[in-house]
């Protein structure tokens, strides 16, 4: 058993942690704080409890039902994307919204309200989440919908696991004819031909992500687009590889591996570009292929920048800013969000473009740089997303999410987190 | 279609091995105390695909053991799960804790697998499989009663294995090392710990390939060689 710590490694944080084992069971009797956490796939702070407890949900893992007519499902919070899918998929359903990665669980799902490759069609996880159940620490457990205490609602959506713990959810599926997805990959060399590709296929296909490469000569990337396959298909399952074995040393990812492989991966994505048909992981899940990929960073792990901004000036000073700089982006990612409002009073998405980047944690050398970055932002109107963030200020995450006032008042006094002790620090 | 009863339904082993049997369509009988939990385990699998019976019952108490057995006719698997690891300190000083301890874990079973048993005998055929414990190969100071009540156990499907063996009755020995239950929670977890659900992947298999004793993970098997190797008079000098 590992010590919990978040996707990224950083902060560290000591802490206990408790596991729930029945939905029937009242929250646990501790010192200090409790905060739900799930698989830990959040890259920051979020989802740990510096000084308190962790209610561990992973053993909340059961369904409750499956409305195979009408595509709702009702399980346990603790219940994986990668459960759910492999349920629903053979019985033609699909989640709505899934987010890079099927290792996260229904309950991290909703307190991030995460979103997907489609958000310009189908909004946040939020949007399908139909009810759940709501453990507060005075042992009230709220039935929470849109229309039933809806205010909580709105709350726990986004809500980072402060509001209380979510025992049970249900969610609405979407039908599919089946596992694969007709997929494209268009390489592009300049921040406008993304915009371009973007706004064309924004029309014309459900799901699009892009892949940047920052270099000193300029940006290049791979654009993803795809839809749900109407038609049967026989690319076979991928084999499962195992977790990566240990961590490697800190200068693992440095300037010259990062640029050896994203070389490789602009190769193989030409080499491959144009249409085809694949099976919707590693579309979708293109890193789950390699458990415990965080360990690639080593012990001091990474941190990762994701924010949304309407300003496509700010896009491309923060890309310019990130590819002058000494640290090494080792991974980047750009997706624009639609219209579609997000339930949740914290909810990150939100209409604009969404930049991820990935840095090794250098420290002082990478928070100067995420420092800038969040000038950016903050200068543009725009928010930093929580489940990545481990190091904004408390200025900018006010700056970023008006409905925090009203938020406020829907945390349990018994929940808390480091994330939230280290935004609301007088 | 596999039909399995499944005692002590509820324990986070026997969930793990009730999902995997209910993922090829098995009919489950799943017995256990709580009424609520039981419900929330019942309706994990039936949404997993099994179709599922169940019956609420205290497996301490034998005067229920031949109505369950009843009910869950006809037999083919039987998985007794039911155990508890009880508190060593107390077992150490207090008589009736080290009696319960090994009502449950051994008295209980017994009394159910020998009813069992002669069912499967008439049928002339099904599997008994029942968890015993690493903890039964040798007696420790810090779990000597549970370790009896393991020990025991196993020594009673030993027998009941050559006894039941031209009948075409099947029984398998699990013995499973640390793992990580709700039974374990209070303790510090090393890498020695497995999940329930290597566990039951482990425990199905030795049903489908027929095996006798099954440790899991299986090198316990290596682990718990060396440690009956060492001879008592060095043995009682060392805190395990």
């Amino acid at each position: 058993m590992q010590p919990l710590e978040s996707w990224g490694r950083y902060p560290p944080a000591r802490q206990a942690a408790v596991s729930v084992h029945w939905r029937s069971d009242p929250l646990p009797r501790v010192h200090g704080t409790l905060l739900p956490f799930g698989q830990g796939r959040s890259y920051g702070d979020c989802c740990l409890n510096d000084g308190g407890t962790l209610l561990e949900t992973s053993r909340l893992d059961r369904f409750i039902e499956f409305d195979q007519g009408r595509g709702i499902l009702r399980c346990e919070a603790g219940v994986r994307i990668a459960d759910i899918l492999a349920l629903t998929v053979p019985r033609g359903w699909f989640l709505p919204v899934v987010p890079g990665t099927q290792l996260v669980s229904v309950g991290g799902a909703i307190a991030n309200d995460i979103h997907g490759k489609n958000h310009f069609r189908a909004g946040t996880f939020g949007r399908h989440v139909r009810a759940f159940e709501l453990l507060r620490s005075t042992g009230e457990r709220a039935a929470c919908s849109p229309v039933e205490n809806a205010e909580l609602f709105a709350a726990t959506i986004a809500g980072l696991g402060l509001t209380g713990l979510v025992t049970w959810a249900e969610l609405q599926l979407r039908p599919v004819q089946g596992p694969f997805i007709d997929s494209e990959t268009v390489p592009f060399r300049s921040l406008d031909e993304f915009f371009v590709l973007d706004a064309d296929s924004s029309q014309r296909f459900e799901y699009t992500v892009a892949w940047i490469d920052l270099r000193a000569r300029g940006l290049r990337g791979l654009y993803f687009r795809g839809d749900h396959s109407a038609r049967p298909g026989k690319v076979p399952r991928p084999r499962e590889p195992g977790p990566f074995p240990f961590d490697l040393p800190g200068f693992a990812v440095s300037g010259p591996t990062v640029a050896a492989f994203n070389a490789l991966y602009y190769a193989r994505g030409r080499l491959r570009s144009g249409r085809k048909q694949v099976r919707h992981a590693p579309f979708f899940f293109p890193f789950d292929g390699v458990g415990r990929w965080n360990r690639v960073y080593g012990k001091r792990g990474l941190l990762q920048f994701q924010c949304v901004v309407q300003d496509r000036g700010a896009v491309r000073a923060m890309l310019d800013r990130a590819g002058s700089s000494g640290v090494v982006s080792s991974l980047g990612v750009l997706k624009t969000f639609g219209e579609v409002p997000s339930p949740g009073m914290l909810s990150f998405p939100r209409p604009g473009a969404t930049l991820a980047l990935d840095f090794p944690n250098e420290g002082d050398e990478t928070f100067v740089l995420l420092e800038a970055l969040e000038a950016i932002v903050r200068e543009a109107g725009g928010a930093l997303y929580p489940a990545k963030d481990a190091r904004m200020s408390p200025a900018t995450f006010a700056a970023g999410y008006p409905r925090l006032a009203d938020f406020e008042r829907h945390v349990d006094p018994a929940f808390s987190s480091s994330f939230w002790r280290r935004v609301r620090a007088a | 279609m596999t039909r399995v009863l499944v005692l002590g339904a509820t324990s986070a082993i026997a969930q793990q091995v009730a999902r995997l049997y209910a993922a090829r369509g098995a009919a489950l009988f799943l017995v256990a105390r709580n009424e609520e939990r039981l419900a929330a385990v019942a309706d994990d699998l039936r949404v997993r695909g099994a179709s599922v019976d169940t019956a609420i019952a205290d497996l301490d108490d034998p005067a229920r053991h031949e109505d369950l057995l009843a009910r869950a006719a006809p037999l083919e698997v039987v998985f007794l799960a039911h155990g508890v690891l009880g508190d060593a300190r107390e077992t150490e000083r207090i008589a009736e804790a080290a009696e319960a301890v090994l009502r449950t874990n051994l008295l209980g079973p017994v009394s159910l697998l020998t009813r069992a048993a002669q069912r499967l005998e008439a049928q002339r055929g099904g599997c008994i499989v029942a968890l015993s414990s690493v903890a039964g190969d040798r007696g420790r100071a810090s779990n000597a009663v549970y370790g009896a009540s393991k020990a025991g156990l196993a020594a009673f499907l030993s027998g009941l294995r050559n006894r039941l063996y031209r009948a075409g009755v099947r029984v398998v020995t699990v013995k499973p090392g640390l793992v990580d239950t709700p039974m374990t929670a209070h303790l510090a977890k090393n890498p020695l710990y497995s999940s329930p659900g290597r566990v039951a992947r482990d425990v199905v298999r030795a049903v489908d390939r027929g095996r006798d004793v099954v440790y899991t993970p299986w090198w316990w098997r290596l682990v718990l060689f060396a440690v009956r190797l060492l001879p008592e008079r060095v043995f009682k000098r060392l805190s395990l």
